[in-house]
């Protein structure tokens, strides 16, 4: 069972790589169009080192960036929950806030603090990632029916029990729904920062150096760098959500 | 007799965005203690309502509301209440569900006491051996079963059961009428139920109050003789079929179909 789970994807890995592989040399593109897999892996032997801090770098800031989304996101949401005045204060500004594309605000904000690439990158991650934790909160709490809140007022509980006796942990299928967009979001945002940034570190900033010095597998080898940290990130949300909300799933 | 529940000449305006809505209008109902008392009425004449009063969740804009002799001004930890919608908590197990109450009302009980006291009530409900079963493992009957436990297990003075029985089917219905007859013979109570059932009325209840179309005001009482320990055969009685003919007639005055007519 548990070896399926793991050995399924792991085949369909490899199978997309020789995939790749196959189609690179048939259509006999140039490194500069397309590299292949078996190119990357020179790029991954030269800079094993680099991909190591790098992608440390990128990791620990999407993660602060990510959890302080969290936090934010949540207070957010529990003030839109609980009260109807300040949901419709909120909405609009939150909504005209999450229509702006972050590639406009990615270089304003580069600007704005330039010279501090931590909180910059962290900034983007955060601002970027916040929105759909904050809506799912709100939209849990203000859907709990009032039957929930009622058994357990009637009985004279505060609101600080109800909301952690029931609403809290009957949001969280929702809250962790959100999650694991806001996690993809957050990574996307840090990248941004570090492909942006001057002078940036981290992943993006690896890429980009592949691409001033037009060293293509490593372009692509930093992508496929990515694509491991982002499937990583995703399934440690899983687990998480598996641990804290594996009561919601019927399948089992 | 000293009622345990006195509702008096009670109004309530409910202020919504297409104005203000009359709910209650002149409500008046007496429950004697250990009494159970059935409230019919036409769909949203605000039988809800009467029902957030008593818990304390509403106050209403005029007239009195008294529990135990004190004026209701806000929730007490004395009542327990049952909905339509058995609304456990899905992350919980069914033990833990019934639990629920004890972890906000003081109790003397220790923690192995609480947990015989709610295996002892799942038991009585026949529930026995889903202790630890979830909620999404429960048919809706048995939900309403452990709803049911919930409600009882601080021992509230008065249970509020607001048309338990109303999503489940006849038959898984008549299976929890004699339920209630049994629960309530272990562990006494004083109920006011809600019910769109006629029958349902007259098989659990010592009083069937009708109340009007709304604003809501009480219409008629009928008291339903005491013939003991009651069977599902005392519903085709001829006594049962007059009582039942009396409270549809009265049914069909409050939704405006009919004009009153005298009853013997
Ligand atoms: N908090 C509230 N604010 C405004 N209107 C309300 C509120 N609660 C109930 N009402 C309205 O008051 C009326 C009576 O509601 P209530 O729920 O008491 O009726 P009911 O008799 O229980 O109905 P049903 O038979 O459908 O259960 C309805 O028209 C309802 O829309
Ligand atoms: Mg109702």
């Amino acid at each position: 069972m548990t070896a399926q789970k793991i050995l399924v994807p792991t085949a369909a890995i490899i199978v997309f790589l020789i995939l790749w592989e196959l189609l690179v040399w048939a259509m006999g593109w140039p490194n500069f169009r397309m590299a292949s897999p078996s190119d990357l892996l020179p790029a991954y032997e030269r800079y094993w080192e680099l991909f190591l801090t790098m992608g440390w770098q990128t990791l620990w800031r999407t993660v602060v960036g990510l959890l302080l989304a969290v936090i934010f996101g949540t207070a957010l949401g529990m003030v839109m929950g609980f009260s109807r005045v300040m949901r419709d204060a909120l909405y609009p500004l939150l909504v005209g806030f999450n229509a702006v594309p972050k590639a406009t605000v990615v270089p304003i904000v580069a600007l704005m603090f330039v010279g501090w690439h931590d909180f910059n990158t962290i900034l983007i991650a955060f601002m970027i990632s916040f929105f759909p934790i904050a809506v799912s909160v709100s939209i849990g709490l203000s859907t709990l029916e009032p039957e929930y809140r009622d058994i357990l007022r009637a009985l004279g509980a505060s609101q600080s029990q109800i909301f952690w006796k029931i609403a809290l942990p009957k949001t969280l299928p929702e809250f962790f729904g959100a999650l694991k967009v806001s996690v993809t979001l957050a990574f996307i945002g840090t990248n941004l920062m570090e492909i942006v940034s001057p002078h940036g570190r981290g992943l993006g900033a690896l890429f980009d150096s592949g691409k001033t010095n037009s060293d293509y597998p490593l372009m692509f080898a930093v992508l496929i760098a990515l694509a491991f940290l982002g499937i990583v990130l995703y399934y440690i949300v899983v687990a998480l959500e598996k641990t804290f909300a594996g009561w919601a799933d019927r399948s089992a | 007799m000293e009622n345990l529940i006195e509702i008096a000449d009670v109004r309530h305006t409910f202020q919504t965005a297409s104005g203000p809505l009359p709910v209650l209008d002149g409500l008046e109902v007496s429950v004697p203690e250990g009494g159970f008392v059935a409230v019919v009425g036409p769909s949203g004449c605000g039988k809800s309502t009467l029902t957030r009063l008593i818990a304390g969740l509403l106050i209403p804009d005029e007239g009195s509301v008294f529990v135990h002799g004190a004026r209701v001004t806000g929730p007490r930890a004395n009542v327990g209440m049952a909905f339509q919608n058995p609304v456990l908590l899905e992350w919980r197990t069914i033990l833990d569900n019934v639990l629920l109450p004890l972890e906000i009302v003081a109790s003397p009980l220790s923690k192995t006491e609480k947990q015989d006291r709610a295996r002892k009530l799942l038991a009585l409900v026949g529930l026995e051996g889903f202790e630890n079963k979830r909620p999404s493992e429960l048919s809706g009957g048995m939900k309403q079963r452990a709803s049911l436990c919930r409600s009882l297990i601080h021992q509230p003075e008065v249970l509020i059961l607001d048309e338990p029985f109303g999503a489940l089917d006849a038959f898984t219905r008549e299976d929890l009428w004699q339920t209630m007859h049994k629960v309530k013979a272990e562990e006494p109570f004083t109920a006011v139920l809600i019910t769109h059932d006629l029958r349902e009325s007259i098989f659990l209840a010592d009083q069937v109050v009708v109340l009007s179309g709304r604003p809501a005001r009480t219409q008629f009482t009928l008291d339903v003789p005491d013939t003991g320990i009651r069977t599902l055969d005392h519903l085709y009685t001829p006594e049962a079929a007059e009582m039942l003919n009396i409270l549809r007639h009265q049914i069909e005055v409050a939704q405006g179909r009919v004009p009153a007519k005298d009853v013997a």
